[in-house]
């Protein structure tokens, strides 16, 4: 397929490879942060392909996984009210809450529908006026565009039993939060290809600069990692720190502006609470004061939840990139794909499941 | 994974609402293009949740795959056979 098929040449691959070994003098960690570029690096074992001493260490950049325990906890609770169909991305109704998940209210006769685009909750709304439709908004910026464009339809529609359950995050600011941590060992970021193509990357040059840490926009097919990687370990070895894009064919510098002028007018920046990772300022987004009366934590009334996590899960530290999947006790054991006590095992931009498709074994993972 | 816009539909009076059929290596699916007024029928588009968030850039593209193929291929031969 086109733009696909001349993206994953293991010819140019291997030049690529090399061309890294020739320029890569001494151990440099590198973070991607996108999930989906998680899940071509441990799928195609291009980090165990990598020059020695050049390591990726997994960002928190899968939306499902850093979705607060509370937030699904409140889903769960909204969604098995009477009178409620609950609409969700596929990935969310197998996410563990305190005490249990979306994929039990509806085995428990709740109305929960998986749809494909937020377009089709609007849609289910206009086609139930008697039912009061909640699509639980997770995500990235990649996400935003779609999630405000269907709040501005519902408006237009004048549908007054639409609501979101909304818990956007933002990207800058979870890469601040991670250079901020005194732990930090990541020296360049490979930043997640889709969310610039939405932000564009002028958020990123100021964190370039005052971390004087290599940025680089980076596209999810194996030469796009391996050029990103490339290009972000030239700066290192050079010495320089600037946003660079790799992605030129699907990023612009200032990104998609109509779509940034659907997510201002619909949300506002707020701090938000991420799951393994804790309260990060103004990381996310809630519903603008204009469309405050689409927001169903207000509609229905959810109030805290004393939330618990499974003690024996890790997703806290694999998030932060301090411990793989194969460090964790229950990884292949109590925690599969089919029964997660994570979120990073759910969805298919989870590092852990990413790890798990992978067949990755502890002993492989330890050995390389 | 980007698709191959086939056809396009802007209802009169709601460019909010311009939608149309995009390809992904043979399944179509119909997709918001409110976002990418200017990807026409024929254009490639990257696409999130149902949204076209971006027009590939087939210049760009051509030249990202140019330089990947100028690079030198002298230390394959130290890798062994691919």
């Amino acid at each position: 397929m086109r733009y696909l098929d001349e993206y994953r040449d293991p010819e140019l691959a291997r030049r690529l490879l090399a061309e890294l070994r020739a320029t890569a003098t001494r151990p440099w960690t590198i973070m991607e942060v996108c999930g989906g570029q998680t899940h071509t690096i441990v799928r195609q074992g291009i980090d165990e392909l990598l020059p020695a001493g050049i390591r990726m260490i997994h960002g928190p950049g899968c939306p499902v996984c850093v979705t607060p325990l509370e937030m699904v906890d409140k889903a769960v609770a909204v969604a098995g009210r009477p009178g409620v169909i609950f609409t969700s991305y596929g990935d969310m109704l197998r996410v563990p809450g305190t005490t249990g998940d979306l994929l039990g209210v509806k085995a428990r006769g709740g109305d929960v529908r998986v749809v494909y685009t937020p377009l089709e909750a609007v849609r289910i709304a206009a086609a139930n006026p008697d039912k009061q439709v909640v699509f639980f908004a997770v995500g990235f910026e990649t996400t935003a565009p779609a999630n405000a464009m269907a709040v501005l339809h519902a408006a237009r529609a004048g549908l007054t039993n639409f609501s979101m359950l909304v818990s956007h995050v933002l990207v800058p600011p979870a890469i601040t939060a991670i250079l901020d941590a005194p732990d930090n060992e990541v020296r360049a970021f490979l930043a997640a290809g889709h969310v610039c193509a939405v932000m564009g990357w002028t958020q990123y040059e100021p964190i370039a600069a005052r971390y004087r840490v290599p940025i680089v926009v980076t596209g999810f097919e194996p030469l796009d990692l391996l050029e990103g990687i490339l290009m972000a370990v030239r700066q290192l070895e050079e010495g320089r720190a600037e946003v660079e894009n790799q992605y030129a064919r699907a990023v612009r510098r200032d990104g998609n502006l109509e779509a940034q002028q659907a997510i201002r007018r619909v949300f506002r920046v707020t701090g938000r609470a991420w799951r393994g990772i804790g309260r990060i300022p103004e990381s996310g987004l809630s519903l603008s004061t204009e469309f405050a009366g689409y927001d169903a934590e207000t509609r229905f009334g959810t109030e805290s939840l004393a939330v618990r996590e499974n003690p024996e899960c890790i997703a806290g530290e694999i998030l932060r990139g301090t411990k793989l999947p194969t460090d964790c006790t229950a990884y292949r054991v109590r925690c599969t794909p089919r029964t997660p006590l994570g979120a990073p095992m759910v969805s298919a931009e989870g590092t852990c499941a990413a790890f798990h498709a992978a067949g990755r074994r502890p002993s492989t993972v330890e050995a390389s | 994974m980007p698709g191959r816009i086939l056809d396009v539909d802007v209802p009169e009076g709601r460019p909010d609402l311009r939608t149309g059929t995009v390809d992904f290596g043979g399944v179509r699916r119909p997709v918001c293009l409110a976002y990418t007024p200017e990807a026409e029928v024929g254009d490639y588009v990257i696409v999130h949740v149902g949204f076209a968030i971006s027009r590939v850039d087939e210049d760009e593209a051509a030249k990202t795959l140019a330089v990947l193929r100028a690079m030198p291929d002298a230390l394959a031969t130290e890798l062994g056979p691919a």
